[in-house]
């Protein structure tokens, strides 16, 4: 089912990656608050993995590191067997914020990557409109981004984010804004398009049914200093239709295992 | 696909039609509130027993209006007055844009420069008139230095607040992409600036003309300030009226010009009724 995985090398590797910032509090004599602690892990091609944790564990920081905008305190990130110094053209980053600039027109926001590393204009309108089709958004090039709807804006950024043709995406909770129906048709056209375009992917989510619906593996953090406290291999078929995972009772295995790891329910909320 | 149907704005013609509905009514309600209020300035004075000298009803105004149109080149001061107004407004706006944007990029900057700035910011501007009419004597630089001064402030403090609160995640998307500094700046903190640019140069643009007529007060022989002084000394109420509408008058062309500008740079904003008149 993990079809190729063996032979296929890593791209993304953080390796016993610590993170301190300073502490601003006022409340607290703590010089530093750190926010992982040795993380440690690897993604190969092709592969995407989620990473799920309680809020403030330090999810978004390690997308951070990974996207060369921030440096760890302690260990390294690498890309390709390189270690991360700075942004680099084979990363990409979504966040739950399409960030979309407002005075661009859909497709020059989707440019935007493309424009910044020098582009001829010809080309990157082409690439441009392919993506937007692709992404179902052909004929609204020329919209501008508030005549769109949260869904629509947010296939926008992830069109602006494959345009620059990454091998590893980064992504923050990127459907999180979007309501329950919207969000289930944009992770199924992410899912057939991470799998056509056979690209690797670190996906942060707080949601475990979309973590086991989207991912080859579940790695799950603790609570703040977050340190990766235990890895689930996703054995499901159908990683490009989380439509058809939803449906598999196989899910069924995953879910109430996360759920007590991370300890949902236990003050009396029930999920 | 429910996302799929967009929420685009009414169709131009519809839009158009229901704006043509509202502003056939509003234009008859404001135009007759107009002549009431015409009617009002012409007797109200003798209503009140308010002598001429004191408030000159509107037909006295309008008489003193063409005779200063014919015999004190009225149409002359209020153009020298006006491209004061201009000059004033476009070096002013140009240099608060500039130093706005240097310290919105650049903290260091503004912690240094910061406590000369709010002093200026403080002190009132107006009263540096005198102080460049000695410097520069009787010509329009000290007018137009004046309106520098007051336009510079509201633009400035707009666009560096602007540069400031741009959120921390599109930079960092912008530099994800391996943007250069000068990148950043064009794509996006030049143009994101833009809305608080433009109201700041609304308040700029009604700002200059204080300006300018408060150098042409203080010293030379032109411009409508010039004017208003000359009738104030000469007890003509009617020349004072004159030359404060034709101030006004200035000051709405400028801030409707601003608004069309506006308009046509911050396309990409839908529209709010209250951004005054639509064009």
């Amino acid at each position: 089912m993990l079809e190729g995985k063996a032979m296929s090398k890593t791209r993304l590797e953080f390796r016993d990656v610590t993170k301190r910032f300073a502490n601003k509090s006022q409340h607290s004599t703590e010089p530093f608050v750190t926010a992982v602690q040795h993380v440690d892990f690897a993604i190969k091609e092709g592969e995407v993995v989620s990473i799920i944790g309680p809020s403030g564990c330090g999810k978004s920081t390690l997308l951070n590191m990974g996207s060369g905008l921030d440096a760890p305190s302690e260990g390294q990130v690498f890309i390709d067997g390189q270690p991360v110094t700075g942004p680099s053209e084979h990363v990409a980053f979504m966040l739950q914020k399409d960030l979309l600039l407002p005075w661009r027109s859909i497709r020059e926001n989707v440019e935007l990557g493309l424009e910044i590393r020098g582009i001829a204009a010809e080309q990157r309108r082409e690439k441009a409109l392919d993506l937007l089709k692709k992404c179902h958004l052909g004929g609204f090039e020329n919209h501008y981004p508030h005549q769109l709807s949260g869904g629509m804006r947010q296939r926008a950024a992830m069109a602006r984010t494959l345009a620059v043709d990454p091998t590893v995406l980064l992504m923050d909770e990127p459907f999180s804004a979007l309501d329950a129906q919207t969000k289930m048709v944009l992770q199924q056209d992410l899912a057939r398009t991470l799998k056509e375009a056979n690209k690797t992917a670190l996906f942060i989510t707080h949601d475990l049914v979309e973590a086991v619906a989207l991912s080859d593996r579940v790695l799950v953090m603790s609570q703040r200093p977050g340190t990766i406290i235990q890895e689930f291999v996703i054995d499901l078929a159908n990683r490009d239709d989380p439509m058809a995972r939803r449906g598999d009772p196989g899910i069924a295995h995953y879910v109430p295992e996360l759920m007590k790891l991370l300890h949902i329910g236990e003050s009396g909320a029930k999920v | 696909m429910a996302e799929l149907a967009p929420t685009v704005a009414p169709t131009p013609t519809m839009a158009k039609r229901m704006q043509n509905m509202f502003n056939r009514k509003e234009v008859l309600i404001s135009t007759a509130v107009f002549i009431v209020f015409l009617i009002f300035w012409q007797w109200g004075p003798t209503w009140f027993g308010i002598p001429n000298y004191i408030i000159p009803p509107a037909s006295d105004v309008y008489h003193e209006f063409i005779r200063m149109l014919g015999s004190d080149k009225l149409m002359y001061h209020t153009l020298y007055t006006a491209k004061g107004v201009l000059i004033g407004f476009f070096l002013g706006a140009l240099l608060g844009m500039i130093i706005g944007y240097i310290l919105g990029m650049s903290p260091t900057a503004e912690f240094v420069l910061s406590p000369y700035i709010l002093a200026l910011q403080i002190a009132p501007k107006v009263a540096f008139a005198p102080l460049f009419v000695m410097w520069f004597g009787f010509t329009s630089t000290p007018k137009i230095l004046v309106a520098v001064l007051i336009v510079f402030f509201p633009i400035m403090v707009n666009v560096l607040g602007a540069i400031r609160t741009i959120d921390r995640d599109l930079i960092n998307l912008v530099n994800s992409f391996k943007a250069s500094r000068l990148q950043l700046f064009w794509k996006v903190e030049f143009r994101a600036a833009m809305p608080s640019l433009f109201s700041g140069l609304r308040i700029a643009s009604t700002l200059a003309v204080i300006g300018i007529v408060v150098g042409e007060m203080v010293g030379g022989n032109e411009g409508l300030g010039y004017l208003l002084v000359w009738g104030s000394g000469s007890a003509n109420t009617s020349m004072v009226f004159v030359s404060i509408i034709m101030l006004t008058l200035i000051g709405l062309v400028a801030y409707l010009a601003v608004i069309w500008a506006e308009n046509k740079v911050l396309h990409y904003i839908p529209k709010r009724s209250s951004t005054g008149p639509q064009v």
